[in-house]
């Protein structure tokens, strides 16, 4: 008997490094790297571009390892949504320990590595980011109020402020403004999705806003939280991380936005399920848009600002 | 000579020993790098070598001597 033998059982499901990649979610760290870059570009200091990679780097392993742990302690539920069912544990690729293990690790790494290369504010800020991400939205909040998703949405709102806190060291009108044009955008962002992928959430028992309260109180929320999002987007325009050509992409795309969520509004389910929930789509569609622009703009913005270009000044 | 043909398995640990060890030199040359930046951007530094110099004192009272 030799003693790879010992462990023949395990052999299927080692995992590759790329399922500790797809543990730590690449494509919602892309969006995390974005907003953290532009928050960081936008801020009236700025730092050394080595110091500004290595904060966006951490800030990013920060949010990856939230990312792990949500998958750790969600398992049960992601191997019931088809959307979701590949995901390294509940496809038995990872050990759901290995996820907790590589959570917990990669969340202490990035705080204190982030606090060594930027500030303690940027730290404080990724680590009260994690915990509310892993525990108060994962944990507690996702399987227990249809308004999962709004509370929840405010950690993925974090990462520009913290980029923000990385150049300046502190918290700004501007910082909590692009805070809040993410807060405000992921209710319709993700009830849009749950209109047109409901039976899904259903399976797994998450109480989504059209589980529990039905879609025609889906479709109203969809339309206040737009209306209220618009002002916000538009008004950030006229602080200094604003401009004319921010003004402008904001202008154009709350239009479009607001468009969205009325005709959204306008229909009932009949309609809906006749045309394979098209008008849905195609607003979650512009939903994925509207915020890449909003940010872009912004960081048009900032890198006109040398040239004496950007801003009202 | 080989003893055992090649199992996908020893394919995939290869893999994963390899993205490690790319990920620990990444590591190591951001804290290389950082630590250059946070040394020659910070403010001019002397430390304590038994000769007084009036300037590293705060103050401007405090002299250390013989």
């Amino acid at each position: 008997m030799t003693d790879a033998s010992i462990n023949t059982h395990t052999l299927e499901t080692e995992a590759s490094f790329g399922d500790y990649v797809a543990l730590l979610k690449p494509r919602v760290m892309s969006l995390v790297v974005f907003t953290a870059l532009v928050g960081l570009l936008a801020a009236p200091v700025g730092v050394h571009p080595m110091i500004g990679f290595a904060s966006i780097l951490f800030i990013a392993v920060g949010a990856g390892a939230s990312g792990a742990l949500n998958m750790w302690w969600d398992a049960d539920i992601d191997a019931v949504m088809k959307r979701t069912a590949k995901r390294p544990v509940p496809a038995g690729k990872v050990a759901p320990g290995e996820a907790l293990a590589v959570g917990v690790a990669l969340s202490g790494f990035a705080v204190v590595m982030l606090a060594l290369a930027s500030n303690l504010v940027a730290a404080g800020l990724l680590a009260f980011t994690i915990l509310f991400y892993a525990v108060v939205y994962t944990m507690w909040l996702k399987r227990w109020t249809p308004q999962n998703i709004v509370i929840g949405g405010a950690a993925g709102a974090f990462p520009p402020m913290i980029g923000w806190a990385v150049a300046t060291g502190g918290i700004g009108l501007e910082s909590v403004l692009m805070f809040l044009l993410i807060f405000m955008w992921t209710p319709p962002h993700f009830w849009a999705l749950a209109l047109f992928m409901n039976a899904d959430y259903e399976k797994a028992g998450v109480p989504m806003l059209t589980v529990t309260h039905g879609r025609r109180v889906t479709r109203n929320h969809i339309l206040a939280y737009t209306v209220l999002l618009a002002p916000l987007a538009v008004g950030t325009a006229f602080t200094s991380i604003g401009g004319p050509v921010y003004l402008a992409v904001s202008l154009v795309l709350n239009g479009l936005f607001l468009l969205g969520a009325w005709r959204i509004w306008r229909r009932d389910e009949d309609v809906s399920q006749a045309d394979k929930y098209k008008v849905e789509k195609s607003f979650f569609g512009l939903s994925l848009l509207y915020l890449f622009l909003h940010f872009g703009a912004i960081l048009l913005e900032a890198a006109l600002r040398p040239y004496g270009l950007g801003g009202w000044g | 000579m080989s003893f055992r043909a090649t199992h996908e398995l020893h394919r995939r640990r290869a893999g994963r020993n390899i993205g490690l060890a790319l990920v620990l030199l990444a590591f190591i040359a951001i804290v290389f790098g950082l630590t250059v930046v946070k040394v020659t951007s910070g403010d001019p530094m002397q430390a304590f070598d038994h000769v007084s110099r009036p300037e590293m004192a705060t103050g401007g009272t405090a002299v250390q001597g013989d």
